[in-house]
């Protein structure tokens, strides 16, 4: 009995001496995360191949960094990996709200601390020495780009179903505008993640957090 | 079933490298998959060739099958395409195809008889007469490319239900095949084809339609992309057997709903 409890006692020193960090994103956070990752990265590939197609702007995209090789190729990608994207999405956003990790993490999102953020950001004095607590810029921008992912997902199916869904598409303005309105959210999402890309090789924790989960 | 294999063209190689300046690299046609940057990443995650194109496009042609289901369940025979004001009409409405305009087929009028076959009770052919003299209507509807751009358009003619009605034909047949002057051909599930809004068109904007558009006549379906609406008409076939298309069979998805 009293050398169970001794060792008991030993085994909390020893926890106290090296604590094992907390886990900062949970197993269903980065599997979702990395599915999510390839399945955008498969959208935006073959995406840009398929505006080239009829494009909205007076330019293109090079035929270097888009996936399929021409266009039929590119619908083949993009209507597969629309499946994970849409899929993977709806499984993260369900355990996102039910574990109250977006109301935890996320919320709330004050202007004012917004901008003293962006300051500090911009001057090279914001601290990410706790992974675990997001800044407001983070905030800000993580549930931006969340906004920017159901936004894409639902103009993506207005576009794809005008007239099965033509009630959704009347909400975008019809399948002109849905057109529109699909690439701003791709250019949102592509700005988002030249700087979460950029921030996460500037703190490479960050990039191990995602992996290991602290 | 030979009669109908006899209609099948060839794919006109001449046609389809005139196509590929506009669309389609030559080369990349059977390299479907070397993608650049964001698909060298992805090879690069996962540690192995998935440049290996054949076996990838198995698996995109299987999931794309796979889409082909979801949208038939998707389609609801009793949804209308919008319609839209003569006000909203595109104009010029864009001339679109694999070949250039001054190539669009000839059809003689005088002789031209529209071919019906398959699992119908009226194989008599249809000339252009017979044909106009159909009861017909008009419809205001967006055309979607699978290109992505859309055009407003106003087509008259005959509801293609109300002639597979006129040929006897047995709607329970799983589709109708359509086969045009130049090659082109397709094949469309029966319940689109029965949809109240599919119609052989035989006007387009009030007039004859012009050669450009189509001329003797185009299937044309609001509720699918305008490849899946054949031009240049000749023949139809109600069938049991999917009979492919021009370009469904090079790997543009065969639902392409709307």
């Amino acid at each position: 009995m009293l050398f169970g409890k001794l060792e008991r006692m030993a085994s909390i020193d020893a926890a106290a001496v090296t604590p094992e960090p907390a886990i900062i994103h949970p197993y269903w956070v980065r599997i979702t995360h990395w599915l999510n990752a390839l399945a955008v990265v498969v959208m935006i590939g073959s995406g840009w191949e398929i505006y080239n197609a009829s494009p909205l702007f007076p330019f293109t995209f090079p035929k270097s960094i888009t996936l399929g090789g021409w266009l039929a190729g590119a619908l083949l990608w993009h209507f597969a990996a629309m499946w994970l994207l849409a899929i993977n999405g709806l499984i993260y956003l369900t355990l996102g709200f039910v574990t109250g990790r977006f109301r935890r993490k996320l919320w709330p999102i004050r202007p004012s601390e917004v901008i003293a953020d962006t300051r500090a950001a911009l001057t090279f004095r914001l601290s990410h020495d706790d992974l675990s607590i997001y800044n407001a810029v983070q905030r800000l921008l993580y549930a931006g780009v969340i906004v920017a992912g159901v936004v894409i997902v639902l103009s993506g199916l207005a576009m794809w179903k005008p007239v099965q869904l033509q009630e959704l598409a009347a909400l975008f303005g019809g399948y002109e505008a849905s057109r529109y309105v699909h690439f701003f959210a791709m250019a949102a999402i592509v700005g988002f993640l030249v700087i979460h890309v950029i921030l996460a090789i500037v703190v490479p924790r960050s990039l191990r957090a995602m992996i290991a989960g602290r | 079933m030979k009669r109908i294999r006899r209609f099948i063209p060839g794919v006109d190689r001449q046609l389809l490298i005139k196509d590929a300046a506009k669309l389609m690299p030559k080369p990349s046609r059977r390299a479907f998959l070397r993608g650049g940057a964001s698909l060298g990443a992805l090879t690069f995650l996962t540690g192995c060739d998935i440049v290996d194109g054949v076996s990838a496009e198995k698996v995109l042609r299987k999931i794309s099958h796979f889409n082909d289901g979801a949208q038939a369940w998707l389609f609801n025979p009793n949804k209308f395409a919008p319609v839209y004001p003569e006000s909203a009409i595109t104009k010029p409405f864009p001339f679109n195809a694999y070949y250039q305009e001054d190539e669009a087929p000839e059809v003689d009028p005088a002789t031209f008889q529209l071919e019906v076959g398959g699992l119908i009770d009226n194989k008599e052919p249809w000339s252009l007469k017979r044909l106009y003299a159909l009861q017909q209507e008009s419809q205001v509807t967006r055309l979607i490319c699978v290109e992505g751009w859309s055009a407003i358009g106003k087509w008259t003619g005959v509801r293609l239900s109300e002639f597979l009605r006129r040929l006897g034909a047995d709607t329970r047949a799983r589709y109708v095949w359509f086969q045009c002057a130049e090659g082109y051909s397709n094949t469309i599930d029966m319940a689109t084809a029965l949809h109240p809004q599919t119609q052989l068109s035989f006007k387009f904007a009030d007039e004859i339609l012009p050669r450009k558009y189509g001329f003797p006549m185009k299937c044309r379906m609001p509720t699918k992309l305008g490849f899946k609406n054949p031009k240049h008409v000749i023949g139809m076939h109600v069938t049991n057997k999917d009979l492919g298309g021009y370009w469904e069979d090079q790997g543009y998805n065969w639902f392409s709903g709307l």
